[in-house]
């Protein structure tokens, strides 16, 4: 079958055993993400350290109502970025979104993506991008607040 | 035609298929396409797509317009085919009013209501405010729910609504207390998109006329399904759009009881929705050209009379009864399958041909995207009704819905990939 190319046995693995999934304390911005279409959602936390440039993120925490794609992109993504600065993480997920909106014919960067080149396949079925970006976009978004309030606290 | 049963009996399922055009293509791996969303749209005729084409290779040209022959016979197109669908209705073509979708259809009601405030004395029984109530029930699709919680954004009135039971009927036990002096519109649907559920409108109707309520009925999946005749429905509108009963999309029908569009204001304004115009203001000409403003979807319309010929010819309870042995065939064949929960009632009383379900472990986009491969074409998500979804614990479904193109064996196919994608997902 086709969708195998989709559902490759490293998404099925983290879909079946999330890391890092629940809601944990302390954290610097919490964010609602639902897709519109299916109802799928998305609580996300973020938990900095240091501010500005050197930004680190020390946690991701989530809790994800959806389907194997979004559920498996919150676990990666989580798995990826936690301990990475800001910045790392940002070149990551702008190597992620454009590997998504390439409908499978980006050559993607193994070494910025990992495990998130399993995704490419998800790439071809257009209604599935915003199951794999969910996650993604509310980190990008919980990111920016929690930016913004440690550069209040500096 | 070649399909056509005639009189009561069963469809020749084979022969209506070889009028679709698009059932005749591959998906997914060469597969056949097994089409189970014709709730969501259906396919088209080559009768209706004829008709369509014929219109504007022939008589192409803007209805009630233009100082000519075309223009002449493009009206005469336009309102023969609202005499059509009026005749599907058994209704009198005055109270025929195109508009875009089912969608735009309830948003000019409920937008008609609140504009009723500045109209003039004859628009009083249309008006809402602080203190009156707009009814509605849990298991609406958000084109039946969301143009009234904005109604009562705008006026301040309060949305009140009907509740569902935990087999996704609308529950009425407290419908002496919702239906009182306050209330001013009860809108609900007419057969439910998710559970299939078809409430009784016209014991809710009588209800709410007897405190003077308006009762507005969403026909989007009753009118394609079964014979409808608006004087015995009880309510005083009824929306439904023509892309999901065989007809091309891009317009939808309000029927409403003659004196009511007469007294109603109008929603969308523009040409050829009025009487005299002049700089300060402007008054309006009598329903239904008071509320169709702009150039009409005139090729759209006659298509959607050719759908009505073409549902008439198979009769209209030939259809019912087809897709209730499909449904019924369907609720048997899915309730056999491992961890699978049905959202509504599991059998055929008062019910219609949507069957949508949540399988243990499973999430629907991933069902659907198994049955895709295998050519089957559902809806996953919520289906526009996500405070129904809520209401039956339920975060998304994977829905089936059938119509006369539909066969047995189709449905076998459904519960055989539904196994498919449990085996796949290793659930069971």
């Amino acid at each position: 079958m086709d969708v195998e190319s989709m559902y490759q046995e490293i998404i099925l693995e983290h879909y079946r055993r999330p890391l890092h999934a629940g809601l944990r304390e302390p954290f610097d911005a919490q964010v609602q993400h639902v897709n519109p279409t299916c109802g799928d959602e998305v609580t996300l936390r973020v938990t900095l350290k240091d501010a500005g440039d050197d930004a680190v993120i020390a946690d991701v925490s989530y809790e994800a109502l959806g389907c194997s794609i979004s559920q498996a992109s919150a676990s990666v993504m989580a798995d990826m970025i936690i301990g990475k600065t800001v910045a790392e993480a940002m070149r990551i997920s702008d190597e992620f979104l454009t590997l998504m909106q390439s409908r499978g014919e980006a050559e993607a960067d193994e070494d910025v993506l990992g495990d998130a080149i399993a995704f490419a396949g998800v790439s071809k079925f257009p209604a599935r991008i915003k199951c794999a970006l969910l996650s993604w976009m509310a980190w990008k978004d919980a990111t920016a607040k929690a930016l913004i309030k440690t550069e209040e606290q500096a | 035609m070649t399909a056509l049963a005639g009189g009561i009996g069963s469809l020749d399922i084979e022969a209506i298929r070889s009028d679709f055009p698009i059932l005749g293509r591959a998906v997914r791996g060469g597969r056949h396409l097994i089409y189970l969303d014709s709730g969501a749209t259906s396919h088209k005729p080559r009768q209706v797509l004829d008709a369509e084409r014929d219109f504007y290779t022939t008589r192409n040209a803007a209805a009630h317009r233009g100082a000519h022959l075309l223009g002449e016979e493009a009206t005469d197109a336009y309102e023969g085919a609202r005499a059509r669908i009026a005749e599907f209705l058994r209704a009198d073509p005055g109270e025929i009013v195109f508009t875009k979708s089912a969608t735009e259809a309830v948003n000019l009601v409920a937008y008609a209501m609140s504009n009723a405030a500045t109209a003039g004395p004859q628009a009083n029984r249309f008006s809402v405010g602080p203190g009156d109530e707009v009814l509605v029930t849990e298991s609406e699709h958000h084109a039946n729910l969301v143009p009234w919680q904005q109604l009562c954004e705008r006026t301040g009135a309060t949305l009140r609504w009907f509740g569902v039971t935990a087999d996704g009927r609308i529950d009425l036990s407290d419908i002496d207390e919702l239906i009182n002096g306050r209330t001013k519109v009860v809108a609900l649907t007419h057969q439910s998109n998710v559970t299939g559920v078809v409430p009784p409108v016209a014991e809710v109707a009588a209800a709410a006329h007897k405190v003077g309520a308006l009762v507005l009925a969403d026909g989007a999946q009753s009118v394609p399904h079964r014979p409808v005749d608006v004087s015995a429905l009880g309510a005083d509108f009824l929306v439904f759009s023509s892309h999901k009963m065989l007809g091309p999309s891009g317009v939808g029908v309000l029927w409403g009881r003659r004196e009511l569009l007469e007294a109603m204001p109008p929603f969308i304004s523009g040409g050829s929705m009025i009487e005299i115009v002049r700089m300060e203001s402007s008054t309006f000409l009598p329903p239904p050209a008071r509320f169709e403003a702009g150039v009409p979807a005139a090729a759209q319309a006659v298509g959607l009379a050719a759908a009505c010929d073409y549902l008439d010819a198979l009769g209209m309870v030939n259809v019912a009864a087809h897709e209730e042995a499909l449904t019924a065939h369907a609720l048997d064949a899915l309730a056999a399958v491992e961890g699978l929960r049905i959202l509504g009632p599991l059998d055929t009383q008062d019910r219609g041909g949507a069957v949508s379900f949540v399988l243990a472990g499973i999430h629907p986009h991933d069902v659907g995207q198994v049955l895709d491969e295998l050519g089957i074409a559902v809806r996953t998500g919520h289906h526009c009704a996500w405070p129904l979804h809520r209401a039956l614990h339920a975060q998304a479904s994977t829905r089936a819905t059938f119509y006369v193109y539909n066969t047995h064996d189709e449905v076998d196919a459904l519960a055989d990939g539904i196994r498919q994608a449990q085996k796949f997902f290793g659930t069971v």
